[in-house]
């Protein structure tokens, strides 16, 4: 009971601590800007320096600072960046960035001569709620080495452009009876063009004890568009853990989709009880060919490796188990 | 041109349709069971084609929802006394009108007249002008007409102006037309759609691409590296790729769900306009669309500009103009043969509205097929290229090579642009050093063009070199030169930004809620610069005061109500700030504007 108090009150603490330190605002270059940095970093740099003609540029030294997106990086540095350097996503403002509030003469949308009287009646839709359920996968699955489950995939948010409520839920279902399933409930809030920051709880049911812990991650859209969705985990008793997946949509035609993905999941301590060794602990890897009847439901066909690797797949070997298979998969993605 | 059989039947296969014919007659479907009725029993269809013509100084408009029927499906619009598009009204220069406006919906409506000089309080933007309409309410709209020439009129409220409540307003002058022509007709152009637009709207939020069927695939990959090579195949893709943004990104919505409609007609049922042989034709060409660019020609006919935004220009002939949304184009054509297509293509090219004109009814030419969409060009995304550099360096070293050589700020203008358009110094010339918003780094913008084009004589993606002479704004000089001598005081700069991911729109990296107003001081003149950050034309309007356009070295080029800014491009327009009051000033492209990309100015 106690732990589960201590938990509880770290997640509190946390989360109300979290609008503060997760501030959008982009004049605050301190801010945390997770992955976007470096990923966008290594999006710029293809460049092949061999090709350019250093002698003809007015100053090498220049282009270094634009490769070394240090955010802390002196205000020098910004103004030359900004003065002949494109840099056309991301990045911090530079310090003489223009206000955008430098023309409304002190006036507010609800304040000042000819504003009409009371709390303020026009709303568009940035101040609207939307919402959107997908089900990425729901799919019936068969080893190859025999044995049969049906596995789901499901991430809804509703809110609004930059701040929204997160749920996903992974897990599979096997003679009736729910195997695995990791669920989790999330604040996800944007950091950056492509990117959001992810804070909340996530909950793991299935075969042995339920496992609570804290999540915090990024889920985003990397450069030559993998989405890409990351996550550090603490739960009770010490434990923690990290997960990582990664997909790539490749339009073969409009409406034939070819979606390889993996998934990875590391482990702080073992867990026995569930099967976990610690450390790298379990890959997916697969390959899923959808039809788009409509954007928003495609059957597919598709293939996947699972492997149990290290400790888990010794702690997988002692009971008998095997620690890898090879499935096909058959189902749809929809959403609505 | 020959004649030949006149409506078609189209079939509506539904699940595979790329762009929808529509229906061929009005509401009846030959060969269906009859379990698909088009209209509600006891309701009446709306009239759709001409619309009827109302005139004089006193109108009564009724805002209700009537059935139609474009595409086999039947459906609800909102109308203004019934018909779709709403009726024409007629009014003199000089006259002041007394409109009341009753709304039978059951929810608030608004009803602003787009391009009409008045008092605020008879602008009709809900929330800035008045509160609005509410249901059962009468509003009476009261003002003095002070100008001439084509405008419309639509909903302010909601996505009314999607689902049918739009029209056009035609004032005569009070020295009587000038404009010499033996037939006058109003041409609108819009998109409908079966869908509700606020699933639209939820759909693009989820997956903003979700009405583009023309992007890049594997297979085109392999096409192009058979007929270019591999390197170039990569090169021409790398950088939309590590920006993570498309080169097919033309239009948000498609004919995927769009049927595309010229004065509320289907390209099936064919609107037709009579003339005698020589005989001089007035085309009053509005876009009184949601979305949608339409790229109008008449195959065998030259069209002679004659207004532009209502107002007077010095008459340019053109085989084909880009209406963007809200604009209105007065163009004159004399046509000798029986029978013309008016041909009006999307600009992502995956639909059109069509009508005819012909000698009599029941004529019509041949249909020209869509031309095919183009990607954007390193000039849409980048803007000016400098020199030689424009055709070098398609690929990912783009951004990086032109970083390194000397770049410094004479590059970015237009060869003899001078360059005395810095803060301070003359006003003479707009101002090229690009100023970013500090709230265009975070997670509202996706992308900031450094180097824009200011060059307006670019006809716009998919209209380039085509072998047609295109309208450009630079081919638009207002008759009489600009309503004052005076310059500008002082300059403002505002950026139209977006993230095309998160389907969100803005300006300066703020969406509506979190924007204050900008302040024009009353009396004042001054020049408003708006920079596109984002591979999007964007229909810039402001409401209660004339935009004057500048051509890059300053001078005065045209006077309009909704301006086109060119993906990267940057323009600048004068305003006099006659206007007291507060007026809405926003991208016209209906889900921009109510995704944040909107503002309020103050003008006191």
């Amino acid at each position: 009971m106690n732990k589960h108090m201590k938990l509880l009150a770290v997640l509190i603490a946390a989360l109300s601590a979290y609008p503060v330190w997760a501030q959008t605002d982009a004049a605050a270059d301190a801010m945390p800007e997770m992955g976007h940095s470096t990923l966008d970093q290594g999006a710029m740099p293809t460049m092949d320096h061999s090709k350019m003609n250093h002698g003809a540029m007015p100053d090498t030294s220049a282009a270094q600072p634009n490769m070394n997106h240090d955010m802390s990086g002196s205000k020098e540095e910004m103004q030359n960046m900004d003065h002949g350097e494109i840099n056309m996503q991301g990045g911090s403002a530079p310090a003489d960035a223009r206000d955008p509030h430098a023309y409304s003469g002190g006036y507010t949308l609800e304040s000042g001569p000819y504003s009409r009287p009371g709390p303020r009646e026009l709303r568009m839709a940035d101040e609207h709620n939307f919402g959107a359920l997908l089900v990425d996968r729901f799919e019936w699955v068969h080893a190859t080495g025999g044995g049969n489950a049906t596995a789901y995939d499901i991430q809804g948010w509703f809110g609004r452009d930059y701040d929204r409520l997160v749920v996903k839920a992974e897990g599979d279902v096997a003679k009736g009876k729910l195997e695995e399933a990791r669920t989790e409930l999330l604040w996800g809030h944007a950091i950056a063009t492509f990117w959001d920051t992810q804070l909340g709880v996530r909950y793991d049911s299935g075969a042995g004890p339920d496992r609570g812990w804290l999540a915090l991650g990024v889920q985003g859209l990397a450069p030559y568009w993998f989405e890409v969705d990351a996550a550090a985990y603490v739960g009770d008793e010490g434990r923690t853990a990290l997960r990582l997946g990664a997909e790539y949509e490749l339009l073969l035609t409009q409406k034939l989709i070819l979606q390889p993905r993996i998934e990875l999941n590391v482990y702080g301590k073992s867990d026995e009880v569930r099967g976990i060794g610690s450390g790298l602990s379990e890959t997916q890897a697969g390959l899923r060919l959808r039809y788009e009847f409509t954007r928003r439901f495609a059957p597919y066909i598709g293939i996947e490796r699972a492997s149990k690797l290290g400790q888990t797949a010794d702690l997988a070997r002692a009971d008998g188990e095997k620690t890898g298979e090879t499935r096909w998969v058959a189902g749809v993605r929809f959403w609505f | 041109m020959k004649p030949f059989a006149s409506h078609y039947l189209s079939v509506p296969d539904l699940p595979r349709r790329r762009f929808v014919q529509g229906l061929a007659a009005g509401g009846i479907l030959l060969g269906l069971p009859a379990i698909i009725k088009p209209a509600r029993a006891g309701t009446v269809d709306t009239r759709t084609g001409d619309a009827p013509v109302l005139s004089g100084t006193e109108f009564d408009l009724t805002i209700a929802e009537t059935p139609v029927n474009f595409t086999g499906t039947p459906r609800m619009a909102t109308t203004i006394n019934g018909s779709l598009p709403a009726p024409t009204l007629r009014w003199r220069e000089g006259d002041s009108v007394t409109i009341r406006v009753t709304n039978r919906l059951p929810v608030d409506s608004s009803i602003h007249w787009h391009g009409i000089l008045l008092p605020f309080q008879m602008d009709g933007v809900p929330g800035i002008n008045y509160k609005g309409i509410a249901p059962g309410e009468t509003f009476t709209y009261r003002f003095k007409v002070g100008q001439a020439g084509t405008y419309w009129y639509h909903s302010h409220s909601g996505f009314q102006e999607q689902t049918g409540m739009y029209g056009t307003i035609v004032i005569k002058p009070a020295g009587g037309e000038k404009i010499r022509a033996d037939r006058d007709y109003v041409v609108q152009l819009s998109d409908w759609t079966d869908e509700d637009p606020m699933q639209v709207l939820s759909k693009l939020k989820m997956q903003s691409d979700y009405y583009n069927f023309n992007q890049p695939t594997a297979a085109d990959f392999f096409r192009e590296v058979s007929r270019n090579g591999f390197k170039a195949a990569l090169d021409n893709r790398r950088m939309w790729n590590e920006m993570r943004m498309s080169p097919t990104d033309l239009a948000d919505i498609s004919a995927y769900t769009y049927t595309y409609l010229m004065n509320g007609t289907t390209p099936a049922r064919n609107w037709t306009g009579l003339f005698r042989p020589g005989e001089r034709v007035r085309l009053r060409l509005v876009n009184g669309s949601a979305m949608t660019f339409f790229d109008v020609r008449i195959p065998g006919l030259k069209m002679t500009v004659v207004q532009s935004d209502g107002q007077d220009v010095e008459p340019v002939t053109v085989d084909e103009l880009r209406i963007g949304v809200a604009e209105t184009y007065d163009v004159i054509v004399t046509p000798r043969d029986d029978a013309y297509t008016l041909f009006a293509q999307s600009m992502d090219r995956t639909g059109f509205a069509r009508g005819t004109l012909a000698v009599r009814e029941g004529l019509s030419a041949s249909v020209p097929a869509l031309d095919k969409a183009e990607w954007l060009t390193m000039t849409d995304m980048m803007g000016a290229m400098n020199g030689g550099m424009g055709g070098m360096n398609q690929g990912g070293m783009n951004g990086m090579s032109m970083n390194g050589m000397a770049m410094d700020h004479s590059q970015r203008a237009m060869p003899g642009m001078a360059m005395g358009g810095g803060m301070a110094g003359g006003m003479a010339t707009p101002s090229s050093q690009v100023r970013h918003a500090k709230t265009e780094y975070g997670p509202s913008t996706d992308m900031r063009v450094d180097t824009p084009r200011m060059n307006l004589d670019d006809p716009g993606i998919g209209l380039r070199n085509n072998g047609r002479h295109v309208l450009t704004l630079a081919d638009l000089h207002t008759i009489g030169g600009p309503l004052d001598p005076r310059g500008p005081g002082r300059e403002i700069e505002l950026h139209l930004t977006g993230n095309m991911e998160r389907y969100t729109w803005s300006l300066d990296g703020l969406e509506f809620g979190k924007s204050t107003p900008v302040h024009f001081r009353h009396g004042e003149r001054l020049r408003v610069i708006l920079h596109n950050d984002t591979m999007m034309t964007h229909p810039m309007h402001l409401h209660g005061m004339w935009s004057e356009l500048e051509s890059p070295d300053g001078s005065f080029q045209v006077r309009r109500h909704t301006i086109p800014v060119q993906p990267a491009q940057r323009i600048s327009f004068l305003v006099n700030a006659d206007a007291l009051g507060r007026w809405a000033w926003h991208c016209h492209l209906l889900y921009h504007m109510d995704t944040g990309m909107f503002r309020e100015v103050v003008v006191a």
